[in-house]
């Protein structure tokens, strides 16, 4: 299983970062030549993320770019470039209708063709920073069989719904649920926004507690100091780990014996208890824990 | 591709090199490596800037690096900044080119 649980923002244009960004072990790593890089040094950031993806090793990080919009004078270059560099997915930000991610298509298509790459495995990933690409979500979600994963940018949402963020999220609940619905609906990944207040380990880690009870599968983290508090949160808990191999272990002895109903701890066990059991012992092992084969499948 | 114009691209910040392309009117290659880095890595440094150089087809220019302890890979993409905006060539860069 790929875990998205972290995605750690690296500005494009900073070479330090750049070159670093493997070191803080997150699960993904966003290249940003969008809002992070100013007019004039576009060029020079796409240089720059193109020599490291081709050159760098990040290991088992996944490494992904986000472009500027392709309505605009960079995004199609950007595009080109990553894919050529050999990219694992672009992030596409401000994403309103599902063509907007057929328009991304196409061109990954012309480049995957154009630089050898083998044609499918560019993957797409769909920022929906406003209300009309909230509105829209379940038809982005559905638009390429390369999209992974969507992800909500919460701050110009809040500026398009003419209202702020608040600790408590409550302007941006409802656009968190659809995200998450639509993502479902499509079967892939739903990521939730950045915490740009990287001093408040309190707010950070409540508001990922939010995050993964709401069901994303991770978060966009600004710092290396939020991927530790992420993981902690997305990792079960030694009881839940304990639950789940009692689960999973009767459900098995129930197949032997030929039947369908289990109980666990005294409870009825049905099938979606056994889904969530054998997600969370795939999380522990993606996690670090030890959980031998075929107790996973 | 003809430099035609002086550009700079890169920052003074570590771990990045500020590389400065200038016309030599005939001059053929300058290289000139200024930073702490210059004594042990200038053979390198002056290798990966040729090669960039080889790559995009010039052979008249002057190159300042004025360099932080940035990686090849950065020297590379600075200074492919810098002659894309020096030189006369514009439209898409042939990606598939580029080491």
């Amino acid at each position: 299983m790929k875990l998205r649980r972290t995605m750690l923002y690296v500005p494009g244009n900073n070479s330090g970062m750049v070159k670093d960004a493997h070191i803080y072990r997150s699960d993904s790593i966003m290249f940003d030549l969008e809002d992070s890089v100013a007019l004039r040094e576009k060029d020079a950031a796409r240089f720059l993320v193109f020599n490291a993806l081709k050159t760098l090793f990040y290991g088992d990080i996944e490494k992904v770019v986000r472009v500027n919009a392709l309505d605009g004078p960079f995004g199609r270059e950007d595009v080109l470039a990553m894919v050529a560099a050999g990219v694992d997915a672009i992030r596409l930000p401000k994403t309103e209708t599902a063509d907007d991610i057929i328009q991304v298509e196409k061109v990954v298509e012309e480049a995957e063709r154009r630089y050898g790459r083998k044609p499918g495995s560019t993957k797409l990933m769909a920022a929906i920073e406003g209300a009309k690409g909230i509105l829209n979500a379940r038809e982005i979600a559905l638009a390429s069989p390369r999209l992974v994963a969507i992800a909500i940018g919460a701050e110009d949402y809040v500026t398009d719904l003419h209202t702020t963020r608040s600790p408590e999220g409550t302007e941006i609940f409802v656009a968190r649920s659809l995200l998450v619905m639509a993502a479902r609906a499509a079967g892939i990944m739903a990521i939730d926004t950045v915490y740009a207040d990287v001093n408040n380990e309190e707010g950070f880690e409540k508001e990922v507690r939010l995050a993964k009870q709401l069901g994303f599968d991770g978060k966009s983290v600004i710092h290396p100091l939020q991927i530790p508090i992420v993981n902690a949160v997305y990792t079960p808990t030694k009881a839940e780990i304990e639950k789940a191999l009692r689960i999973v272990a009767a459900i098995k002895e129930a197949e032997a014996r030929g039947s369908g109903v289990i109980s666990v701890d005294g409870k009825m066990v049905d099938k979606p208890i056994v889904e969530r059991a054998l997600r969370n012992l795939e999380l522990a092992h993606a996690s670090g824990i030890e959980i031998p084969e075929e107790v996973r499948s | 591709m003809r430099i035609t114009k002086t550009a700079a691209a890169g920052t003074l910040e570590s771990s990045d090199v500020l590389i400065t392309v200038e016309p030599a009117s005939g001059g053929g290659l300058q290289i000139d490596i200024e930073g702490a880095t210059a004594a042990r890595f200038g053979k390198q440094i002056r290798a990966v800037v040729a090669e960039t150089l080889a790559g995009f087809g010039v052979t008249d220019c002057a190159v300042r690096l004025q360099d932080k302890g940035a990686l090849d890979c950065t020297i590379r993409a600075r200074l492919s900044a810098a002659l894309l905006r020096a030189g006369d060539e514009t439209g898409s860069v042939a990606w598939e080119a580029l080491k």
